[in-house]
């Protein structure tokens, strides 16, 4: 109880740092708001009435609590482009990026798992090193590459889904899945060929040390020893791993939305970077680090449970 | 509220492990699918009428159509909302709104006639409180130039009867009809930025930021209703994506494909050729340095081979153009003025040097990053640049910057773009290089050219005042105001499936009249 | 195991070739990769042109080289800023520990969390796109992954025996940072820098993907990539090449970091 809460406080301590850097960023350095929403229209008396109805003259602290407090209740501010609440434009748009992400997630740890096993079981056989060379390739191939790779093959010469062809999960639920599923390989492939390799040195690791031998020299088989000892103890590392690539993988599809046109935050992230519509990339960039940090506890949490021991 | 999050996050997990597990055993039913081909495509026409077009940007400056500035805006917010008056496919204006018009002997009072019973999408009546608050709206000057330059010429409008509405004039003008093509909105609307309302054969149903604006067919269109019943305008942001949206049936139509996109397209599409109506050019802000001396313009004309930006970007295709001005504008567009300018590097050396530049000169040209014409273009141009000693940077921008930064704030130094006309009349064309003009986004500041201008507009004498706007057009073309390239051959791939697409002599998408063959 | 470090030597091979054709590309392309000639638009694969053209008939070989060279330049950039502010962060926190060092590992450990090509938009979005500032934005975005192999390689090395001994002869904490610990995380170090490069190609190519980083004509990767989709059908030379020499690249810099770790372990 005392590791979760003191994992819970820091984790929190964290999304203070990390939230407040953000509105920093983006509510200080990057200019005045008050300007960017007046834009040609602005003359001094117009910049200091919308400043003051912005609270833009109040401390900084009140700021970042104000805005704290209006995002924890849901309120994430209003984008300068649309004139109309982050909110409502990223509403529906998240839950396709989170789709993607978790359906990419799903395929990375149902190959690499089972993959992670028999390379360490058949150690320098065949297939270890078969699967060893392809691990290195793929490890190599950048996601928006091997993106267009299968949208060619895949999309244009098999014609097994239509590249850009999305549909919203709102119209068609198996439609939606099945087109994110192409994109979601492609962040899956490199990330799970990690996996792989990881899981294999970290299996093969606990197998050289002593308790393993003494498990073998009790009579136990193999396959035994191998699911019950060694795979919890060789999962620690993969789980810190898995967690980290959540991260990646969210970061993945941004660029791969790119790639087969899916509207999901990437593009609205990216458009509004560019267009410094700030109120939404922050409001954007804080979601992503809340999740991230959360995933991190969550693995934390996870490591509790695999060994009762750490603290 | 973090537990629905839980649940829905929950829901997503069980989803798509599920359509893992579906998608590994029903291969054969994906294979079947994409098999029957035809059969979806007789599925999706009888279900109902639909179409998805593909745009190269969202509607990011105002959906509100007296605000909007973006020719890409404004074409696709054309099916939504008339004026008084209506330009068809040959440039001729229609009554629309309007039923009727007059103009008085000494053409300074318009009369209108409302037509009779013209609804507006939310189902209200026209009035003519409506017109004289869109007008009038319109004409407002508290901000500074009103929304529409041409109505500062309006004194009065005048509701004389329950459809008889007037509008009076300080100076007579012969074009002013052309600008009643502004829109009709109603003054109930309080907010026209997003709940747009017009007059329209299509209504607006929602957008979604960067993805989407879809619309329906308007049943109650006082006119000829449109064939098709929903329209989806998709964005498509990426121009690298367009061919692989309209092959894999992601968009049914883009409207401005390059001719090496337009190779790519399978025999599923048609592809028809007209021309952009628009002046694309290395526009140069003027406030620069460099640009400041007229005799590095026109060395930066001097430099360039146009003919073979057209055989790079466009095979060819496309219209040389020496002035602010393109051939549908017929009497007022000069042939001759394309020629002024013909490669030669030495004499653009030489008036490098002459300006105090012998070295040549670098800047940057901010390129909107979705238009593949003018990226090509850029690309091609800052080539042959290197020769005469110029280095053109390129910064590729996403559209809406470019309308902040280059447009609005007009903090560049050169930008590739194309210019076209809002409406059928040389004011529309060349007001924007008055010095005081609001759109002057090149900063364009020549004494002579705003006398040529000013002398055009007061002239009622049409020939008089036709003579006036063509030294306008000299004046830009020898103090080589801008680098002008060309008028853009437009290629709009459609897929088989739709017909009846027709050109007009403005950047205008008409969907009304596009059918499904069939 | 008395195999030989075929990583090591694969992953230096490819490294080697992959740096050698890059350097020649910085001072002689066979064509000029800007050059535009309509007579040779798609020209196929042949001898003189090795990779074909492209769209505008440039040189896709002397473009690829070229965009070889800017990758490789973003990378060093990158990895320069990442990993000599990383050694200075993970160098002082690490060493003298306190409260310093808890306030900067929880935001190091906050930002390490983040993708770095996340991070690295973040920065862009305040310091706007452009090459020098992608250079900028991805090194500060790999601080962290540095700062924490360093911190931890000085807290296992502060209280060895060497250390001690500097201490007692009086030299000052800088010295002894700088001159006695430091050159013995060199071995770890040099197997992060590997994977630091590794990481900086493919980050440089997403962002000139997206197109943040360079910008055209410019030869680069990502962009390259990125245009060749119009041509995905008819032109899938214009998609390979480019994307290969990706691979190339970043297989290199992971074989050779996976080498150097096989070789200082002795595993």
């Amino acid at each position: 109880m005392k590791y979760v809460v003191k994992k819970l406080s820091a984790m929190l301590l964290v999304i203070i740092i990390v939230s407040f850097l953000a509105f920093l960023a983006f509510s200080v350095i990057s200019g005045d708001p008050a300007l960017s929403k007046l834009g040609t229209q602005a003359t001094p008396e117009r910049l200091e009435a919308l400043r003051e109805e912005m609270g833009l003259n109040r401390p900084l602290l009140v700021r970042y609590g104000d805005w704290a407090t209006h995002f924890l209740q849901g309120d994430m501010g209003e984008s300068y482009d649309y004139n109309m609440p982050v909110k409502e434009m990223i509403g529906d748009k998240l839950p396709i990026t989170i789709s993607l992400t978790l359906m990419s997630f799903v395929i990375m740890t149902v190959l690499a798992i089972p993959l992670g096993i028999y390379t360490a079981k058949h150690e320098n056989g065949l297939i270890d090193r078969i699967i060893y060379i392809l691990n290195q390739v793929i490890m190599a191939i950048p996601p928006f590459f091997s993106g267009i790779l299968i949208t060619w093959i895949f999309g244009l010469v098999l014609k097994l889904f239509t590249p850009g062809g999305f549909v919203s999960y709102k119209e068609d639920v198996g439609g939606f899945f099945w087109y994110l599923l192409f994109p979601a390989i492609a962040i899956a492939l490199p990330k799970c060929a990690m996996t792989v390799k990881l899981l294999r040195a970290a299996i093969l690791d606990e197998v050289k040390a002593g308790y393993v031998r003494t498990a073998y020299s009790k009579g136990n088989n193999t396959n035994k020893v191998l699911y019950y000892h060694v795979l919890k103890n060789a999962m620690i590392p993969v789980v810190t791993f898995l967690g980290m690539a959540l991260a990646d993988i969210l970061a993945g599809s941004i660029v791969i939305e790119q790639v087969f046109n899916i509207p999901g935050i990437g593009r609205i992230l990216l458009t509004s970077i560019s267009n410094r519509d700030y109120p939404v990339v922050q409001a954007i960039i804080v979601l992503i680090a809340v999740w991230v940090i959360v995933i991190n506890f969550v693995v934390d949490m996870i490591y509790k449970v695999i060994d009762p021991r750490i603290d | 509220m973090k537990k629905e999050m839980m649940k829905k996050l929950l829901l997503a997990v069980v989803l798509s492990t599920l359509t893992i597990a579906l998608s590994g055993c029903t291969g054969d039913k994906s294979g079947e699918e994409n098999s029957s081909n035809s059969g979806a495509a007789a599925a999706e026409t009888a279900s109902a009428s639909s179409i998805t077009i593909g745009i190269p940007q969202d509607l990011e400056d105002s959906l509100d159509p007296h605000k909007a500035v973006a020719a890409g805006t404004k074409e696709v917010l054309f099916n939504v909302f008339e004026g008084l008056v209506k330009p068809d496919s040959d440039g001729n204006l229609n009554p629309a709104v309007a039923s009727d018009y007059a103009i008085s002997e000494d053409g300074k009072t318009y009369t209108f006639t409302l037509r009779e019973g013209v609804k507006f999408h939310d189902g209200s009546t026209v009035t003519a409180a409506d017109v004289k608050y869109s007008i009038e709206r319109c004409a407002d000057t508290s901000s500074g130039t009103p929304l529409v330059p041409a109505f500062s010429n309006i004194t009065e409008v005048a509701v004389v009867g329950d459809d008889t509405i007037e509008i009076k004039l300080a100076e007579p003008s012969t074009d002013f009809l052309t600008y009643l093509t502004t829109a009709i909105i109603p003054e109930a609307n309080q907010t026209p930025e997003t709940t747009p309302i017009g007059t329209g054969p299509y209504k607006y149903v929602s957008r979604s930021p960067q993805e989407k604006i879809v619309m329906e067919r308007f049943d109650e269109y006082w006119g000829e209703k449109a064939n098709i019943k929903d329209v989806i305008f998709k964005v498509v942001a990426n121009a690298d994506t367009i061919v692989m949206e309209l092959e894999g049936g992601g968009i049914d139509m883009f409207a401005r494909v390059t001719p090496a996109q337009a190779n790519q397209l399978s025999d599923k599409f048609n592809v028809e050729e007209g021309t952009m109506n628009l002046v694309q050019a290395v526009y140069l802000n003027h406030e620069t340095e460099c640009f400041k001396d007229a005799r590095v313009r026109q060395a930066l004309c001097y430099g360039l081979d146009r003919q073979l930006v057209l055989d790079f970007v466009s095979e060819g295709k496309g219209t040389i153009i020496g002035s602010s001005m393109f051939p549908a504008f017929g009497k007022y567009y000069m042939e001759e003025l394309a020629g002024l300018y013909t490669k030669d590097v030495e004499k653009a050396k030489q008036l490098l040097t002459e300006a105090g530049y012998p070295d040549g000169i670098t800047f940057t040209m901010h390129v909107p990053s979705n238009y593949q014409q003018h990226i090509d273009t850029a690309q091609v141009v800052a080539e042959q640049w290197k020769e005469i000693g110029v280095t053109a940077n390129i910064e590729l921008i996403e559209w809406d910057s470019w309308l902040g930064d280059v447009y609005t704030n007009r903090n560049y130094e050169a930008t590739v773009v194309g210019v076209d006309a809002a409406t059928m009349t040389a004011y529309a064309m060349l007001e924007r290089f008055q010095s005081t003009s609001d759109s002057n986004f090149i900063n364009y500041n020549n004494p002579e050219y705003d006398k040529a201008f000013t002398n055009a507009v007061s002239t009622v004498d049409d020939a008089k005042q036709t003579e006036y706007y063509k030294q306008c057009e000299e004046i830009l073309a020898e103090d080589a105001a801008n680098v002008y390239i060309q008028d853009i051959v437009e290629l709009v791939a459609i897929n088989k499936k739709y017909a009846g697409y027709e050109f007009y002599p403005l950047y205008v998408q008409d969907i009304s009249k596009l059918y499904i063959v069939e | 195991m008395k195999q030989k470090n075929y990583n090591f030597i694969i992953g230096g091979s490819i490294t080697c070739f992959m740096v050698l054709l890059i350097l020649v590309g910085f001072f002689y392309t066979p064509y000029d990769p800007e050059k535009m000639d309509s007579s040779l638009k798609f020209a196929d694969v042949s001898l003189k042109h090795i990779m074909g053209c492209d769209n505008f008939g440039r040189d896709m070989f002397s473009r690829i080289l070229k965009g070889c060279g800017t990758t490789l330049f973003v990378a060093t950039g990158t990895v320069l800023i990442g990993a000599l502010m990383g050694i200075l962060i993970g160098a002082f926190t690490g060493y003298y520990g306190g409260l310093l060092d808890e306030v900067l590992m929880r935001v190091i450990d906050a930002l390490f969390a983040f993708p770095s090509i996340l991070l690295a938009l973040v920065f862009i979005a305040v310091l706007g796109s452009g090459k020098n500032n992608v250079i900028l934005a991805l090194g500060i975005a790999f601080i962290p992954s540095f700062a924490r192999i360093v911190r931890s390689e000085f807290i296992r090395c502060k209280n060895m025996d060497y250390v001690m001994l500097a201490k007692i002869s009086g030299a000052s904490d800088l010295r002894i940072m700088f001159v006695h610990i430091l050159p013995n995380t060199m071995t770890v170090l040099l197997s992060s820098i590997m994977i630091g490069f590794n990481n900086a190609v493919l980050a440089e190519a997403g962002m000139s993907y997206l197109g943040i980083g360079a910008q055209p004509p410019e030869p680069s990767l990502g962009l390259m990539l990125s245009e060749s989709q119009t041509y995905l059908f008819s032109e899938p030379g214009m998609v390979l090449f480019p994307g290969l020499m990706i691979i190339l690249l970043v297989l290199g810099f992971a074989l050779l970091a996976e080498g150097l770790k096989t070789r200082n372990t002795g595993k």
